[in-house]
């Protein structure tokens, strides 16, 4: 019997051979993270803890990304904790705007999250990190703050769900329409409890941008973390960059697992989650036509690099609807230079979208792009609960960049092929 | 640990965090200021019509979506004394342990419970007593570490312990 990839994750942490599903471990953390909602109750309960120190600062990634550049004095408040806090404990990654990013596109990036790691944030998108090969996963402030004390933390071994996605993909389908599809599948809780763990030659396919998109999602399923084994895909993105040494680590072939589900994506249409749940997913023709005011392009879901091209192909030479309002938002600074040396922003700007620096504000309703009652939104961000970007009248759809853009020229859902 | 008694108000599946607080009310974690806003999306009026010591009861996955710790601290602090559900998201499980929200996973209970019934709960035991009808459940034990969190007050006071400080606790 071997052990699957989480297992083996979680057991190098907990400094053991072996665990297994439903035992509780306490295991050793390589990265602790949170954000300007999180970090504030983290560091107030860090204070309740009584230590002098952090565990160690360089191994705490404190990233003010929610509701920055402040949106009001409250949220400024927020930051002016973090940033003090940070200053006190000497916190080597905290990122001020200008140089900043949204947290899980920012630390891929800065090669702070590395394969055969355990990464916690407190930030329920932390699963991102598995796309890397790390066990990264979500929790509260208050295991943020025990973090911060101790660089130890309890965890339930989770038992694995395998996503085996054979064939290859369609043109203008990527991983947000994989992702989207497992939810679909699985449902809001169909992975509650589990570790995601994606494989096959979909997935092999895919670069690095479009594997973080699916990790991304993976606690939308209900899942604890959502692991793609390392390749030569990752360490191309990892050489020359990564911070630490690090050492791979991949499931045994033939590990027990709770359930393997294999999918056959060749003829697979882009997906669009409709309102209220990221799990009611359909093809994009079935959506087609329903009218929108807002498309929103970003966010820690999809709005790296290869994001920002894809949407810049389509609205290449093209201008939004005039009854629609585009705001697109590259995930980081790095990601925003690169799409301003690549012409994109300009795309963008002749096309009449909105370019915002990095800040996940309009995915969560925080600020920049606030929804009245009544109005649409396509997002290619990873929730569309009732309220999510704006007022509770409001809707969001969810799908990747290609339909997004299209879908902001045509001024109503459309499948990208379908756009004149 | 004790008997807590409250009236019911139910929930249905998959109750998001959204729904708990809404995220535009995140820029400030002051409890008081949270409880006013639970459930708001889902009822207005629903921490107006609170009583101290309510009881909550929902399906399946409640606490699902983000990790913000606000959403059991919005609950704690609009008075409801315990949380009944079919089953909780991870990360919401987690952190109303952490906080010392008392939450139970008890299916037939979070089924069976009718909205406006009073309740009586032994958190040690893990027993609910629907008090019309009188009416009894049993909910899933928790497991030994998670009872030592519990029985710590959290886990900054197992922390605390754990590292054998014994200061006093702001």
């Amino acid at each position: 019997m071997g052990q699957t990839m989480a297992e083996k994750l979680l057991a190098r942490a907990a400094g053991r051979e072996e665990v297994f599903p439903g035992e509780l471990v306490i295991v050793k953390i390589d990265l602790a993270l949170g954000n300007d909602i999180t970090a504030p109750v983290a560091i107030k309960e860090f204070a309740r803890i009584g230590v002098e120190q952090v565990f160690d600062r360089e191994r705490i990634a404190l990233i003010p990304d929610h509701f920055t550049p402040n949106k009001d004095i409250m949220a400024a408040q927020q930051v002016k904790l973090m940033r003090e806090f940070a200053r006190q404990h000497g916190i080597v990654h905290y990122y001020e705007i200008g140089r900043m990013g949204v947290e899980h596109a920012l630390l891929p990036e800065l090669a702070l999250v590395l394969p055969g790691e355990v990464i916690i944030g407190a930030d329920s998108h932390t699963c991102t990190y598995g796309a890397l090969g790390a066990f990264g996963t979500g929790v509260g402030s208050t295991d943020l703050a025990a973090a911060m004390a101790t660089g130890e933390l309890w965890f339930k071994v989770p038992p694995t769900i395998r996503i085996v996605f054979e064939g290859t993909l369609p043109s203008l389908v990527g991983g947000k329409d994989l992702i989207l599809y497992t939810i679909g599948r699985l449902g809001v809780d169909g992975a509650r409890g589990a570790a995601l763990e994606f494989a096959g030659p979909a997935v092999a396919a895919l670069g690095m941008d479009g594997r973080l998109t699916i990790s991304n999602m993976a606690v939308e399923a209900g899942a604890m973390a959502g692991l793609i084994p390392p390749d030569d895909v990752t360490e191309a993105y990892l050489r020359g960059k990564a911070r630490r040494p690090y050492t791979v680590i991949k499931g045994d072939a033939g590990a027990p697992v709770q359930a393997e589900h294999r999918w056959d994506v060749s003829s697979l249409e882009p997906q669009v989650a409709a309102p209220f749940s990221p799990a009611n997913v359909h093809p994009v023709s079935r959506l087609a036509g329903t009218r929108l005011d807002q498309v929103v392009i970003g966010s820690c879901t999809n709005g790296r690099l290869d994001d920002m091209r894809e949407a810049a192909a389509i609205l290449k030479g093209r201008r939004v609807h005039p009854h629609v309002r585009l705001l697109i938002i590259p995930a980081t600074q790095a990601v925003y230079r690169q799409a301003m040396q690549e012409g994109l922003l300009e795309i963008f700007a002749a096309a009449e979208a909105a370019i915002s620096t990095p800040t996940c504000g309009p995915c969560l309703g925080g600020h920049m792009g606030i929804l009245a009652e009544g109005e649409v939104a396509l997002a290619t961000t990873n929730r569309n609960f009732v309220g999510r970007m704006g007022h509770p009248g409001s809707q969001v759809y969810l799908s990747g960049p290609a339909v997004a853009a299209a879908s902001a020229v045509a001024g109503t859902i459309i499948h990208p092929t379908e756009l004149k | 640990m004790g008997i807590l008694t409250g009236k019911i108000w139910k929930f249905g599946d998959d109750v998001d965090t959204d729904a708990i607080i809404p995220a535009r009310y995140l820029n400030t974690s002051d409890p008081a200021e949270l409880a006013k806003h639970c459930m708001e999306d889902v009822d207005p009026a629903f921490s107006a019509k609170l009583s101290p010591g309510d009881i909550i009861v929902a399906g399946k996955n409640f606490g699902c979506g983000s990790s913000r710790e606000h959403a059991p601290l919005a609950i704690k602090a609009a008075g409801i004394s315990c949380v009944i559900a079919e089953s909780f998201a991870g990360i919401f499980y987690r952190n109303a342990i952490n906080i010392g929200l008392p939450i139970l996973e008890a299916e037939t209970a979070a089924r069976n419970l009718r909205e406006g019934n009073m309740v009586e709960i032994d958190l040690e035991k893990g027993e609910i007593r629907e008090l019309s009808g009188d009416v009894f459940y049993q909910s899933v034990p928790f497991p030994p570490f998670m009872r030592e969190l519990i029985a710590a007050g959290g886990l900054i006071n197992f922390v605390r312990q754990k590292k054998g400080i014994t200061g006093k606790d702001i």
